[in-house]
Formats: C-alpha cells, structure tokens, sequence
C-alpha cells in the first residue's frame, strides 16, 4: 500500500516539478521567476523526503535540511539582488 | 507494521502530494503573482509537512525509534516560508511600477510607508 501511494505522489509532484518549470520559462517578470524556483526547490525537497521513504534509509534527511537551507538562503539573495542591486553591502 | 499503521501513512503520502500538486497549479495558473503567492506559500507547506509526518510514523512503526530530522526540516520550512513570500511580494510592490498609480491617496501628510518611505520631515511637537 505504501508502494502504491509512492508511486502516486512520484507522478504527481513529477506533474507539479513540471508546471513549476512553465512558470520559471514563461513567468512574465523576474518575482514570478524567483517564486517558480522556490517553489521547485520545497518541491524537490519533497522528493527527497519520498525517496528516503521509499528506500527505507534515514541518510537523505541531512540532503533534504540541506536543500531548505540553500534554497531559503537563494529566494532572499534574489529578492535582496532584485530591490538593491546586490546582495551584501 | 500494522495495516492501520501502513494506511494511514499511505493516506498521509498521497494528502501530501495532493496538496504539493494543488500549490503548483495555482502557481501556474493564477493571473497575478500576488495570487500566484497563495498557492505555494500556503498548500506547499501543508505538503511537505504531512510528506514529513508520514515519514515520521514510518520510521516510527518500521524500526521503532523516533527520528528528531523531520521535525528540524519542517520546523526550518515553516519558519522560513513566510519570510521568502514577504521577500517576493515586497520585491514585487517596489518593482511594479504600473499599479502604484492606482493606489488611493493617504490622506495623510505621509504616503504610503511600504513605497515612499517613512516621511522626510519628522512631526516636531509644536
């Protein structure tokens, strides 16, 4: 059963990664863009959580904290990059 | 692992892509990015944390010890997912310059704090 539901969520964060990617190519100004990549990093981060699951290991937790960080640390930088100029001052 | 055990994680796995897959939507289908904002910041965090719950109780009922990570992600997830989704809209408010004509007067000697600023002249007690 576990199986089965794994499989159902891979299919639909696949279709969800894969409007995520519409929005970051066509996205009509540079927030929406920024928005898209976020949204695709929390969705990765999903698909990392599936896939510890699904391989029945513990080791991909450290991946997926990894990649809210970077993620996080990146939508600021942009949004800090598109109302400064730059990042640090 | 008991069958109630294992449905109810399987249940927990397919609501949190439900909500993952309905946060994306709205993202590529809304108009406008301040409605495109609703569906990522609010549905993606509902996904992610059922996705974490129900790894949670799978580890929990499979090996019998409760791992302490899924409460770090999450707990990072949500503190951060309102800040990133205040950094955007700010960024879009002081980008967009078409719709700050459309805003209604003050009606005040300062304008509005979030585009002009605080005002230049500080009120002195007269």
């Amino acid at each position: 059963m576990i199986a089965l539901a794994s499989a159902i969520a891979l299919i639909a964060i696949a279709a969800a990664m894969l409007m995520n990617l519409y929005r970051l190519l066509v996205g009509p100004d540079v927030p929406t863009r920024v928005l898209a990549l976020d949204t695709l990093v929390i969705n990765a981060i999903a698909l990392v959580v599936l896939a510890g699951i699904l391989y029945d290991t513990a080791i991909y937790f450290e991946a997926a904290l990894l990649f809210a960080m970077v993620g996080f640390l990146t939508t600021v930088a942009y949004c800090k990059y598109m109302l400064r100029g730059n990042v640090m001052e | 692992m008991t069958p109630a055990g294992e449905f109810a994680i399987a249940a927990l796995i397919v609501l949190g892509a439900f909500f993952l897959f309905v946060g994306s939507l709205g993202l590529a289908k809304l108009p406008d990015l301040m409605r495109r904002l609703h569906g990522p910041t609010k549905a993606t965090t509902l996904g992610i944390g059922s996705l974490l719950i129900a790894s949670m109780l799978y580890f929990l009922l499979g090996r019998g010890e409760l791992s302490i990570h899924e409460f770090l992600i999450s707990t990072f997830l949500f503190l951060t997912a309102p800040v990133t989704a205040h950094m955007v809209a700010k960024a879009h408010i002081l980008r967009d310059k078409s719709s700050r004509k459309k805003l209604p007067p003050t009606g005040r000697r300062a304008g509005w704090a979030a585009v002009e600023g605080p005002p230049s002249q500080p009120s002195e007690p007269s």
